[in-house]
């Protein structure tokens, strides 16, 4: 199976206030937003990031075939647990999820 | 029927001139643009600092007071000195007046300031009017009085009582970033809805457009719709670039929480007028029962000294968890033996950079690289504890074997002092909003003549 990063157009993640962390998903055409949001579980994202399923906030976007993965940030942004205080690197871990 | 020019998305970051000379000939009603965010952590807001160099700062905010006199309006900034405390917006003040003397101008200044006094918030949480967003933090007032700073986001009413004040330049402390943008539109009777909207979409500038580091925006408000309007060559806007910009840094990208209501650009459409240019209409906003603005605050949270060594030996390379692992375990031992700390006191973490410092647990590959850094990270309580561990880690990260009984290796050291003081940390401890019975409640608005 592919890796999601390489059938979408980009994957983007960031902060979203001190709290909340957001990854974006351009999938650059319908087809391959069908793809992401049929192949993409919510519940298999929430494990990869080791955040629970219910809080996981996810936009499946047809007009923009975007799918948008919003969740609370397991170390708030700059505590001494935060690794990346603009939550740059989430992106790379959703672009290396295996898409059916 | 109102016109905003956007320079840029933050003070600092720098704007095409040749575009800002377009949109200084359009003739705006007002040159809004944003000093910043939370974006870069709270060390900022805890310091009350800029994250920006103050020479770009200067050299960008001339341009600006120039353009805006050249233009015949006035120039609002929100958020000024990246986290918009009392102490950010004087060091904006004390540019301006520099700039003032060195051009040999004068203008009317106001200045809105939203810094919060702690017994004033724990005052309003004994009252009830605190109240946690999602995410937030438990809090009590030993947390609300140990914070270094707290600021309230200002709205388009503050934001519009400054305006009022008839000033050249408005000098915003924490703003919402689209407050400053959507304030003057809802003045003149523009729908909040397409107001709010605008500014959502124009706070970063150029961002919601192709070439986004171009930075000018134009927005203009008809009764019915907004036209964005990029004015940097090359750059488009597209009603793809344009609604594509409500995903960036919000984690719903169809509602929006501001003081007094929510903006919902469920039903919004995006129209192409050109290549260029997009017109946007069918934003709706919804006033709430109760005026809230939020709260952000900051406080210390502990002292750090770091360490840095570069493994390039292989054997260690391929062992370099369980040997900082091991380090770990000893310089916490020899920390407790040799100080009369405690281990609540103190905390003690490697980091290996190649290997997976970035994500953590979250790493799901293994490489194969061909050095690591070991990042030694010494958190405490003083910075004279953070200071001593550092240097009871030094010599571990410098000589520490993989097993008794080998010669004693030696690792590459760039820095001497191997030991870094970072003094204080800070950390983000508010995500509430505050109820206020009247807008200004909570914001001090003063004019000077400069």
């Amino acid at each position: 199976m592919p890796e999601l990063g390489r059938i979408v157009e980009k994957v983007r993640s960031k902060n979203a206030g001190p709290f909340w962390l957001t990854v974006d998903i351009f999938c650059g055409s319908q087809d391959a937003f069908v793809r992401v949001r049929d192949g993409l579980s919510t519940s298999g994202v929430a494990r990869i990031l080791d955040t629970p399923a219910q809080t996981l906030k996810r936009f499946d976007i047809e007009d923009l075939a975007v799918v948008k993965l919003s969740l609370p940030r397991p170390a708030v942004q700059g505590t001494t647990a935060d690794r990346d205080m603009h939550g740059a690197a989430l992106a790379a871990l959703i672009a290396e999820i295996e898409i059916p | 029927m109102v016109r905003i020019l956007i320079p840029s998305g933050a003070l600092g970051l720098g704007y095409d001139p040749d575009a800002l000379e377009r949109g200084i000939a359009n003739k705006p009603d007002l040159i809004a643009i944003d000093g910043g965010s939370t974006d870069s952590g709270p060390s900022y807001l805890g310091r009350g600092v800029s994250k920006y160099a103050r020479s770009s700062t200067k050299a960008e905010w001339a341009g600006l007071m120039d353009a805006a006199r050249r233009a015949g309006c006035p120039l609002v900034i929100g958020t000024a000195g990246t986290c918009g405390a009392g102490s950010a917006v004087d060091w904006l003040l004390g540019i301006t007046r520099e700039v003032l003397a060195d051009t040999g101008q004068s203008a009317k200044i106001a200045v809105l300031k939203s810094d919060q006094a702690p017994d004033d918030i724990s005052a309003a949480l004994a009252a009830g009017r605190v109240t946690p967003l999602p995410a937030a933090p438990e809090i009590d007032v030993p947390l609300i009085e140990s914070c270094t700073n707290i600021v309230a986001l200002a709205g388009v009413e503050q934001i519009s009582a400054a305006l009022a004040t008839g000033a050249d330049i408005v000098i915003a402390g924490r703003t919402t970033d689209t407050a400053i943008i959507a304030a003057l539109p809802i003045e003149r009777g523009v729908d909040a809805g397409l107001a709010w909207h605008a500014a959502k979409i124009g706070e970063c500038g150029a961002l919601c457009a192709t070439n986004p580091q171009s930075g000018v925006l134009q927005v203009d408000f008809e009764s019915d719709s907004f036209v964005l309007t990029p004015l940097a060559e090359g750059a488009h806007a597209t009603p793809h670039t344009v609604s594509a910009h409500m995903l960036y840094e919000n984690s719903d990208p169809f509602l929006l929480y501001e003081p007094g209501g929510v903006l919902d650009v469920t039903g919004a459409r995006y129209e192409a007028l050109d290549d260029t240019r997009v017109r946007v209409t069918g934003s709706k906003w919804s006033p709430s029962d109760d005026y809230t603005v939020k709260l952000e605050g900051a406080r210390v949270a502990g002292f750090q000294t770091i360490v840095l060594a570069l493994l390039r030996d292989a054997r260690y390379v391929a062992n370099a968890a369980a040997w900082a692992e091991d380090i770990v375990a000893r310089c916490t031992a020899k920390a407790v033996a040799r100080t009369s700390a405690t281990e609540d006191d103190f905390s003690i973490e490697i980091r290996l950079i190649g290997q997976n410092a970035t994500l953590g647990a979250l790493e799901t590959r293994l490489g194969d690289p061909v050095e690591i850094g070991a990042l030694g990270l010494v958190t405490a309580k003083t910075p004279e504890l953070a200071g001593e561990i550092g240097k009871l880690l030094n010599p571990y990260l410098l000589h520490h074997p993989l097993t008794r009984d080998e010669e004693q290796p030696t690792f590459a050291f760039p820095f001497s002092p191997a030991e870094i003081d970072r003094g204080a940390i800070y950390e983000f401890c508010l995500n509430h909003v505050l109820r206020l019975d009247d807008p200004m409640d909570a914001f001090s608005l003063e004019t000077f003549d400069a």
